[in-house]
């Protein structure tokens, strides 16, 4: 059993110790009044340097990144993440920067935002970006208050809805209400790309936009993009692009081409900076000139040389972050960008493609792809086949590549497809990987034929057996308490 | 620099097996017209040699706060951040890893994030806290949110002595249409109990006070506040700084219903602004709307201790456009830094340096007002405060030159952070050039 930072705690045991105070000991005051102090210590652990140390590392072998193997997660772009990168964010002339200096003393920083900004307005095809938001959602939501910002500065008050696809992520449609906008779902047709008769059909003036990720949740491209753009624009509403899936095009189409308004990219995915368990990541968005107004604030211009924050912008919707967001992730999506230039994200994209392609012909045989055709960076299998002929479901093959030392694809996920494996290899992988990868598919295929039961119990080699999610959540245990 | 790995030769073995003649056939699907038909107008790729001189010198371009003094605070703090923070957050387990979907693989990082909540409870004096948010003012939005949603009101006032930063972020967060912003002026740096309770109706979600406030005051009329709120069953939301809570009473305690504010201060370094980390705690009652990813203990199929996420039915991935936030990726890097960090300093290291804060700053008033200067507000401070300046620009200005990073400019006063990396020496310099400023 893994004990708690807590249950290793020995009272007076300590790592970190105060330099000694330099105030002379006639002038130490403390002018708290008393009703003001705490009655008890918080209760934090007590252990010396060397038990924390362990601790954490000892949770760190207890945990799975990309530099432990093979990530295939579908819609999230586990690659690689450069070593340079993480060098550069930490450099102190990074790291140490306080966010109100004056604007003298940062200017190596702001040149570095505005450089990025303009790299970002090429690489999308956009006029302006903001690199405010601080994740992929927050740029939609970021997004979406733009689009409400720009109908009602045209005093265009009646569109109340917000239409994303029955394939999107969960954060568009909970995007949408957040800023209180009703979701209307479009279908998806036999091909499974957006129903144009369906979009046709929903649109109307009370329509505020589409939020539309290209190439799709199945990996495909939307062919027709153009077309609907067409229809989104003709009936005034305005295209959004979430960049979720933007590893599959960079360097060879771009959102702002195929009529997008408003586009976000996640810097922890297409631009190789680290998910860190969870996060920080970055999610800047990119504007067509005529929503530039509309920014967050400050923007980063530059006059003679110089580099300057301007708060003075009327139209905009405000600030998302307190500061000018996770300043940290886009040094290291700079550098990266830096490091590749034109040719290397292009061959970040081809690459990805190629992978990806191969992996969905060589497991096309074994598991039933619903959509199998020429995908982008990623696609979707099932295992309905396995479902249906032992019982053997998406969840049991993900629980079994963790006994490979594999982590598994998203599960369950679009919702369109049944027992969904969504599988991204990117493009950081070896062929080798991927065929280890085929080769331990296979396998679980053929353990579901063979031996279903030993598969229901999966995983048998990692640090615990499956977990009861249902306890967990019908009697949550949020923190621990100690025992007296 | 290339990250990809296969070699050309494998490219093509690759392609065969596909069935592609090249690698443009993989992207017949693009319509042509869509096709970017030259080369991205970007510089060209660099070596790791040429990145390493351009970003060291980019960096070289900025004044950092760990070779100079800096009194800058609100609402980013330079702390003290010990070594074995940044060497374990270098474990690239963690840091290569993605939200923990997967418990069995997960296992470490989950049990960093349940020990993570647990610290900030502890902290805090709360029932629960989530896994983290962006920063301190989207938490804070994010907080005024749930007050609305819990209660079915709209009615969201602030005294205008919360950070400004944090009332903006909150602003742009009502464009949504469910929450009514009314901010209330402050009287002589904290918030005036009398407009407040005045404005307090069954229309009212919430009261937010930040304590310490945006200028480092405490707020004193907590008690007040909090009865007023309660009693016409609206939520008291507070914004406070983790490092006081090693001396002042934490927010369960004054009757919080959620508690926010802003981590950086534990062990994540200034870096311009962000990454930071906002911590979000709140009260059982509120536990099933709580926004962002939660962890809970449980049991694997043979009893085995196990951590795994929980309560996901809230969260946009189960509930889509029901879900009451639509946050996703958060801060967990920053969280575990913080986790890291609180570990290190512990229980006594926590109180202690909260402490010495604070001495250092009730020194540097001393210091101060010895060197002829007033305090803006006569009111018991943590670390921070506003000292009265004619022409804080300058003043700014003239600390610089002497080396000295200063502080915040108010409206007639510099607003000043002392925390436990400042010396009296320092201190003595700051007083010294500021007190000749206000001789001249």
């Amino acid at each position: 059993m893994s004990k708690l930072i807590f249950e290793k705690s020995v009272k007076g045991a300590r790592a970190f110790t105060l330099p000694e105070s330099d105030i002379p000991p006639e002038k130490v005051s403390e002018e708290i009044p008393a009703d003001f102090l705490r009655e008890e210590d918080p209760l934090l652990p007590e252990v010396s340097e060397v038990e924390a140390v362990r601790h954490f590392t000892a949770l760190s072998q207890r945990s799975y990144g990309v530099d432990s193997g093979f990530y295939p997660l579908g819609s999230c772009t586990m690659k690689y993440n450069p070593k340079i990168n993480e060098w550069a964010a930490r450099l102190p002339g990074f790291a140490g920067i306080h966010p109100y200096q004056p604007e003298e003393t940062v200017q190596g920083a702001l040149e570095l935002m505005y450089e990025l900004e303009q790299m970002l307005c090429e690489i999308t095809g956009m006029d302006s970006f903001t690199l405010q938001p601080a994740a992929g959602a927050h740029g939609e939501m970021t997004g979406a208050m733009i689009i409400k910002a720009y109908h009602n500065s045209r005093g265009d008050t009646k569109r109340t809805k917000m239409i994303v696809p029955d394939s999107a992520h969960g954060t568009n449609p909970a995007t949408a209400n957040m800023l209180g906008y009703k979701v209307i779902e479009v279908k998806s047709d036999e091909r499974g790309l957006v129903d144009l008769e369906d979009l046709r059909a929903l649109m109307s003036d009370e329509i505020a936009g589409l939020m539309l990720t290209n190439p799709n949740t199945l990996g495909l491209f939307e062919e027709n993009i153009r077309e609907i753009a067409a229809i989104v624009h003709d009936a005034g509403g305005l295209l959004y692009y979430d960049g979720a899936n933007a590893n599959a095009i960079i360097g060879i189409a771009r959102p702002g081409d195929m009529g997008f308004d408003i586009c976000h990219l996640n810097l922890h995915k297409t631009f190789g900076t680290p998910h860190g368990g969870g996060g920080p990541g970055s999610g800047p968005i990119g504007v067509k000139s005529f929503l530039a107004d509309f920014l967050p604030v400050p923007v980063i211009e530059k006059h003679e040389g110089k580099y300057h924050l301007n708060y003075n912008r009327p139209l905009s919707i405000g600030k998302v972050h307190t500061f000018y967001g996770n300043f940290g992730v886009m040094v290291k999506a700079y550098t990266y960008i830096k490091a590749l230039g034109s040719s290397g994200l292009k061959a970040v994209s081809q690459n990805a493609v190629l992978n990806a392609n191969y992996l969905r012909t060589k497991l096309a045989g074994c598991y039933d792809i619903p959509y199998n055709r020429l995908c982008k960076h990623e696609f979707v299998a099932s295992a309905r086949k396995q479902k249906k002929e032992a019982g053997i479901t998406a969840l049991d093959v993900a629980k079994a590549l963790i006994d490979r030392r594999c982590h598994p694809p998203t599960v369950y996920f679009p919702l369109i497809v049944e027992e969904a494996l969504m599988i991204e290899p990117t493009e950081t992988e070896t062929r080798e990987r991927l065929d280890a990868f085929i080769e331990a598919m296979l396998e679980i295929d053929r353990e579901a034929r063979e031996n279903p039961e030993r598969l229901k119990e999966a995983p048998h080699r990692a640090v615990i057996r499956r977990p009861d999610e249902t306890g967990a959540a019908r009697n949550p245990k949020l923190k621990w308490t100690p025992k007296d | 620099m290339n990250y990809v790995p296969n070699p050309p030769w494998v490219v093509r073995q690759m392609l065969d097996t596909i069935g592609a003649k090249n690698i443009e056939d993989l992207f017949a699907d693009i319509p042509e017209a869509l096709k970017l038909k030259r080369d991205l107008n970007l510089p060209r790729p660099q070596s790791e040699v040429e990145l390493r001189r351009e970003l060291a010198a980019l960096a070289g371009r900025n004044l950092s706060a760990d070779d100079r003094p800096c009194f800058l605070g609100a609402g980013a703090y330079d702390h003290y951040i010990p070594a074995a923070v940044e060497q374990l957050l270098l474990r690239s387990e963690f840091y290569t890893a993605y939200t923990p979907y997967q418990p069995e693989l997960s296992q470490g990082v989950l049990q960093t994030i349940f020990e993570y909540q647990t610290m900030i409870c502890n902290l805090t004096g709360m029932d629960l806290a989530n896994a983290s948010m962006y920063d301190g003012g989207s938490a804070l939005a994010e907080a005024c949110s749930l007050a609305c949603d819990a209660t079915r009101r709209r009615k969201i006032l602030i005294p205008d002595t919360v950070h400004p930063r944090y009332l903006e972020v909150i602003r742009t967060y009502a464009m949504g249409g469910k929450m009514e912003i009314i901010t209330v002026p402050g009287k002589d740096g904290v918030a005036d109990p009398d407009a407040i309770t005045s404005m307090i109706d069954s229309r009212t979600a919430a009261v937010v006070i930040q304590h310490p406030n945006f200028y480092g005051n405490l707020e004193t009329a907590l008690q007040q506040i909090e009865k007023a709120v309660h009693g016409v069953k609206g939520l008291l939301i507070m914004a406070v700084d983790p490092i006081s809570l090693g001396l002042l009473k934490p927010p369960g305690a004054w009757g919080a219903d959620i508690a926010v504010g802003e981590g950086q201060s534990l062990g994540n370094p200034l870096s311009f602004g962000g990454p930071y980390l906002g911590f979000f705690a709140a009260t059982e009652q509120l536990m099933r709307r709580v926004p962002g990813r939660l962890v809970g203990e449980t049991v694997d199929r043979e009893g085995n201790r196990a951590f795994v996420l929980t309560l996901q039915a809230r969260e946009q991935h189960i509930r889509r456009e029901k879900a009451g936030s639509n946050i996703c990726s958060n801060e967990a890097l920053c969280a575990l830094a913080a986790t890291i960090y609180l570990t290190l300093v512990g229980r006594e290291g926590l109180k202690e340096i909260a402490r010495r804060c604070h001495q250092l700053a009730c020194y540097a008033k001393q210091k101060l007002e010895q060197a002829g200067l007033k305090l803006k507000y006569q009111r018991p401070f943590f670390k921070e405060f506003a000292v009265t300046i004619p022409d804080p620009r300058a003043a700014n200005a003239a600390l610089l030159k002497e080396g000295i990073i200063g502080g915040y400019e108010l409206d007639g006063a510099l607003l000043l952070a002392f925390t436990e990396k400042r010396t009296c020496a320092e201190i003595d310099r700051l007083a010294s050039v500021l007190g000749g400023i206000a001789r001249e």
